[in-house]
């Protein structure tokens, strides 16, 4: 029996909340949610932001890691190209992007789960939309339950009938 | 358990938990008893706390005295966003004799509490966000902020208002100040006004002596002509390239006789006249204006013959005879100048009416912008100061309709601000002047200032009249012989109830104001960001209006925003203060975010040295590593997710404290 | 006369190469023998597994285990051999990080077994037989090691003292590794015993490699002919020296081939292919994402590429199928 992805998406109760992890700079996206925050914008609880001062400083590392530590979605925000507070970490975070993103289908994760938005510090409504849209795309797609996967530890004997 | 994760040090971890209500506004949603209680069982958590106000006195006291009293080693505070409050709190620790970078702040009012509704889901993240915290300030280190010194030589961008009294505040105050203006003058667009309201001000009276002082200070090295190319270092130490355009006239020969204008081969001027917004012509050999500082000529190349064909007689040499002032071989002159601080005062262009093809702007050849009135009100304006139309007869009916590009979903979104004004203000000089019925088409009637509203009431009584009511159209058709040879303003007035039509000779449209048009590549040389309409961008709306995100880079006047003259020079003042401030602190500190190899781990592998934008890292010949200057290092950390080995550390970021971060979010399952 | 220490070699899913290079210490060989008492080497010697069995706990001086964990005997033996050992080390890439083996986390388990024993070309298998772990006729059974669903690593089922990493270990590496778990002066637990920085420092080409290098295309060894002087990644090929632990002498840059990463990364390093990817993906000089995309896909195969030697180890450790493959 070949090994395929199934026609049915397993439920996981009531609704599944998906769990986004974001990098955001300090100098663009951070301050663009810190203003949705002052103008009382309203949008999902399921992100959880790690603030950085340049969207440049995001190491593959980390998404991987939020990604096998339980996250179902990674979700990066940096400055507008041309903008970056320091000039061109921007441009590298769209090229390691671009390859993270291959690498990442190659591994059978689903591309809405890895997003890279530039948001200026004014684009307040930007970070609700794109918080309130990943949300939804990711619920679609059900939980990654990567860190399930990771804790299955071969037992010592395991009977199986021919 | 922290000794596993590298617990710096000897130390075991001790960490001090502070939940902020912030009043009702994280309280309200979160339940911060209960995040205090869940932080209470975190491992390494010794204390912790909910209270109203943690920025207030008592709550920094509160800290303070745990600090002493539970010996806390690590500090959290929950509340509001880390950079409205990160520098107090790190006060606090400072006070209690707690290295300041030992604490990590969570955003769980603008974050959560202000942007979540389920009260259930919101704590649950607060948690989560806490929890992160507690794993990894258990990492974080000591850190000394670095000094600077600062250069207390100051740069001024626009020659306009606020940069004009920008310059002369430091300049008085013992400044050197290097003033850069685009165009061959200073003066901005207040020099092209006639009268200012609401005193009704002569704006040339008021402005040339101050132009003057400018152009006479010892202190101000005054470039116009010129624009700055680029601009490197940091605050307190910027190097800026600033690009001296040829004006092909000898500055210290030339004495401003202008009689090379009246020698010119053009016998008249055939170039739109800038400074009269295309309502004359002017030669090619030009004085901007009468009162222009500096009082030079200058010669358009794009216009003059001499540098089309080569072959003009160059009466204007001759005229000049032996001052010998002017000079075609001149050629672009590019200066290095080292200053501590900036201060960019661009000003604003107005909003262009064609936009609006129903206002006829360029369809009908009586349809003005309220500058081009200026300019025909002025006295030295194209016609003396009388105000005609086109064929040069006297208007009989003016309509003057506000809100032009401003307040509209089609072009700009924001109110203009001065405009109410200065309808007000045009139509009482019309008025004056022609004896003409006057009609102000609004909106809103927008007379906020300092005896804006009475200046308002004055032209009630004036007999000028108001129509309340957005004008839908301008047009020439006419319904009734009365309208013959007139145009027809069509607007509601939403105050009587039907649509009108009024019929005038003249159409005044108050255009509003906008970011200029090479506003983007502005910011982008002094590193600064931009609100969504393209202003420049304030540090804090409310507390930091002329500060930016940049430090040592100030903003004043028009560019952040729509504002009349009082508060552009207001806003000049206070960036003069902000500048004085830090020149006068003599040193600045900056974060110590920055990133450093680690020698011993370094592989060579150059991987590292072209990501830098600001050539902070070099590859040291002799050890064949790489190398971070620590004073060149902006702390943005590009260098450190590059290092293929995990030789490069950023102080306060560092891999694993943002590991921590991480998994410390995802842990709960 | 003192008890010469205990010494134990083991191989599970491996090519042998490791135990070969073991051998490759030529005369060295005989020194060691006698410096130690095998005790248990499959491939040289003839004790069972029994034999390791009634040994005593803890009394095998070092176990070296190569090869990746992907059975149930392999699992087995390793347990055993952590029991009955004071130091176990992992001996080569496949231990260390998975290895090549590691790769077949890229696939189901039942898609392996139907490849292999359905879909290859020259296989006829009309009945659709797979392999099982127990078959039983005529009243006997006999049973084979189950198959896991993922390859480990050896220290994701047993903890592991040190490690000796390399595809294989050369056998200079070996000896200096012995040495130093025979000195009584042992680093930490858990080091792997190697310098603790990249490739590029021992790298014969380090000279050559430009300080700002940017690539357009990169390419596959057979794709050029490969300057002898100068440095593999600035000729365009994918070499993982920067990203690799040093310690090997460059032998494959001394024979004009790119690193491929066998050491896996140094110990600040979570994620081996992770920190290649986020080096390598910054060269391509394009700046809008299209171009940025073309250029990237001149390298062939990134996990394949990053994850040679470490698939198991990464941080991600498998591919991931959308739903748990079925129980077989």
């Amino acid at each position: 029996m070949l090994n395929r992805p199934p026609a049915a998406k397993e439920s996981a109760g009531p609704q599944f909340e998906p769990r986004i992890v974001a990098f955001f700079c300090n100098w663009c996206t951070y301050l663009a949610a810190d203003l949705a925050g002052t103008s009382r914008m309203k949008y999902a609880p399921n992100v959880r932001v790690v603030r950085l001062m340049c969207s440049g400083r995001v190491d593959p590392q980390f998404v991987l890691d939020a990604f096998a530590h339980g996250a179902d979605g990674v979700f990066i925000g940096g400055c507008h190209p041309g903008d970056c507070h320091y000039q061109e970490g921007n441009y590298k975070t769209l090229k390691r992007y671009a390859l993270l993103k291959r690498l990442l289908k190659d591994m059978g994760i689903e591309e809405e789960r890895f997003r890279l938005e530039w948001i200026s510090a004014a684009e307040a409504d930007r970070v609700r939309a794109t918080i309130n849209d990943m949300v939804e795309k990711v619920r679609a797609l059900g939980p990654l339950a990567l860190d399930a996967q990771a804790a299955e530890q071969p037992s010592v004997a395991q009977e199986v009938m021919a | 358990m922290p000794e596993d994760i590298g617990f710096s040090g000897q130390e075991t971890p001790r960490v001090g938990v502070y939940i902020c209500h912030c009043g009702t506004n994280i309280a309200a949603v979160i339940d911060v008893k209960a995040l205090a209680d869940y932080a209470g069982q975190l491992p390494g958590v010794v204390v912790s706390r909910e209270y109203k106000y943690m920025c207030s006195d008592p709550g920094q006291a509160l800290i303070e005295t745990d600090i002493d009293d539970h010996e806390l080693n690590r500090i959290v505070v929950a509340s509001c966003s880390p950079l409205l409050h990160e520098p107090t709190f790190r006060r606090s620790l400072n006070r209690a004799g707690l290295n300041p970078f030992l604490l990590q702040m969570v955003n769980i009012r603008e974050h959560v509490s202000w942007v979540h509704l389920d009260k259930r889901a919101a704590t649950e993240k607060a948690q989560d966000l806490v929890r992160a915290a507690v794993r990894r300030v258990f990492l974080h280190k000591p850190l000394e902020k670095r000094r600077v010194s600062i250069n207390p030589n100051v740069l001024v961008v626009g020659g306009g208002i606020a940069g004009i009294h920008a310059a002369l505040t430091l300049a008085d105050a013992g400044k050197q100040v290097y003033l850069v203006e685009r165009e061959p003058t200073i003066g901005g667009h207040m020099a092209q006004f006639d009268k200012t309201f609401p005193t009704l001000d002569c704006a040339a009276c008021i402005l040339t002596p101050k132009m003057t002082t400018v152009g006479s200070h010892p202190n101000i090295r005054l470039w116009s002509y010129s624009e700055v190319t680029k601009v490197e270092g940091y605050v307190g130490n910027y190097k800026v390239q600033v690009k001296r355009k040829p004006r092909y006239i000898n500055e210290d020969l030339c004495i401003g006789c202008q009689e090379c204008i009246t020698a010119c081969v053009y016998k008249e001027g055939k170039t739109p006249d800038e400074f009269n917004v295309g309502l004359s012509k002017r030669k090619p050999v030009y004085l901007p204006f009468p009162q222009a500082v500096p009082q030079k000529v200058v010669i358009d190349r794009d216009t003059c013959i001499e540098f089309k064909s080569g072959k003009c007689k160059k009466t204007c040499i001759e005229a000049c005879g032996d001052r010998l002032a002017i000079d075609f071989t001149q050629k672009d002159i590019f200066e290095e100048i080292e200053i501590g601080t900036i201060i960019v005062a661009t000003g604003f262009q107005t909003f262009a009416p064609e936009r609006n093809p129903f206002y006829g702007y360029k369809r009908y050849p009586n349809v003005y912008t309220s500058l081009e009135v200026e300019r025909l009100v002025n006295a030295s304006g194209p016609t003396a100061g009388e105000i005609v139309l086109r064929d040069g007869s006297k208007p009989g009916s003016v309509g003057i309709i506000h809100c032009v590009g401003s307040r509209d979903i089609n072009t700009n979104r924001w109110c203009s601000k001065v405009c109410c004004m200065y309808s007000l203000k045009l139509a009482h000089l019309i008025k004056e002047r022609t004896g003409a019925e006057v009609f102000n088409f609004y909106i809103d009637m927008r007379t906020p200032g300092k005896g804006y509203e009475e200046f308002y009431d004055r032209l009630l009584d004036e007999g000028v009249h108001f129509v309340r009511g957005r004008v839908a159209e301008v047009s020439d058709w006419t319904a009734h012989p009365s309208e013959q040879g007139k145009l027809v303003i069509r607007a509601e007035d939403t105050l009587a109830g039907f649509v009108r039509r009024i019929p005038v000779d003249m159409v005044v449209l108050a255009v509003g104001l906008e970011p200029q048009k090479d506003a983007q590549q502005v910011r982008r040389l002094f590193n600064m960001s931009c609100s969504s309409e393209g202003w420049f961008l304030e540090r804090h709306p409310k507390l930091a209006p002329v500060s930016t995100f940049t430090e040592g880079v100030f903003i004043a006047g028009a560019c952040q925003g729509p504002k009349d003259i009082p508060d552009s020079v207001a806003q000049a003042g206070a960036a003069a203060a902000e500048a004085l401030a830090l020149i006068d602190s003599k040193t600045v500190e900056l974060e110590p975010y920055t990133a450093s190899v680690i020698e011993d781990e370094c592989s060579g592998c150059k991987s590292c040295i072209p990501v830098c934008p600001y050539q902070a890292v070099t590859f040291l010949e002799h050890e064949k590593k790489a190398h971070i200057n620590e004073v060149l290092c902006k702390g943005c950390g590009t260098c450190v997710a590059s290092c293929p080995s995990g030789s490069i550390r950023q102080n306060f970021f560092e891999d694993q404290e943002i590991f921590e971060e991480i998994e410390g979010v995802l842990a709960h399952a | 006369m003192p008890e010469k220490p205990k010494v134990a070699f083991y191989w599970c899913a491996s090519c042998g190469g490791c135990e070969e290079a073991v051998v490759d210490l030529g005369d060295a060989i005989l020194d060691v023998v006698a410096a130690v008492d095998i005790v248990f080497w499959p491939v040289a010697l003839d004790f069972k597994r029994k034999d390791v069995e009634a040994l005593p706990d803890a009394s095998i001086a070092i176990s070296f285990v190569n090869g990746a964990v992907r059975t149930s005997e392999q699992l087995e033996m390793s347990h055993l051999l952590r029991r009955k050992s004071q130091l176990l080390v992992a001996l080569g890439s496949c231990s260390h990080l998975g290895g090549v083996p590691g790769l077949a986390n890229l696939f189901g388990r039942d898609s392996i077994l139907e490849e292999v024993y359905s879909l290859s070309p020259a296989t006829i298998n009309p009945e659709h037989r797979m392999p099982a772990a127990r078959y039983g006729d005529n009243g006997n059974t006999v049973e084979l090691p189950e198959l896991h669903q993922s390859v480990h690593s050896l220290n994701q089922v047993v903890d592991v003292d040190y490690y000796i990493p390399g595809c294989p270990p050369t056998p200079k590496m070996f000896q200096a590794a012995l040495q130093t778990l025979m000195s009584g002066q042992l680093p930490p637990r858990g080091t792997v015993l190697a310098p603790d920085h990249a490739l590029c420092d021992e790298c014969p080409r380090k000279d050559s490699k430009p300080q700002d290098l940017t690539i357009a295309e990169f390419k596959r060894p057979q794709q050029l002919l490969i300057d002898e002087q100068k440095c593999l990644l600035a000729q365009g090929l994918l070499c993982m020296g920067p990203a690799t632990r040093a310690g090997c002498e460059a032998l494959c840059i001394h024979g004009n081939m790119p690193c491929t990463g066998c050491h896996g990364p140094t110990s600040r390093v979570k994620d081996q292919g992770a920190k290649i990817l986020s080096s390598l993906a910054i060269l391509v000089e394009a700046r809008e994402e299209p171009e940025i995309i073309k250029m990237q896909a001149s390298i062939p195969d990134p996990v394949g590429t990053f994850y040679r030697y470490s698939l198991p180890a990464s941080l991600l450790r498998k591919r991931r199928f959308a739903e748990a493959p079925p129980a077989r």
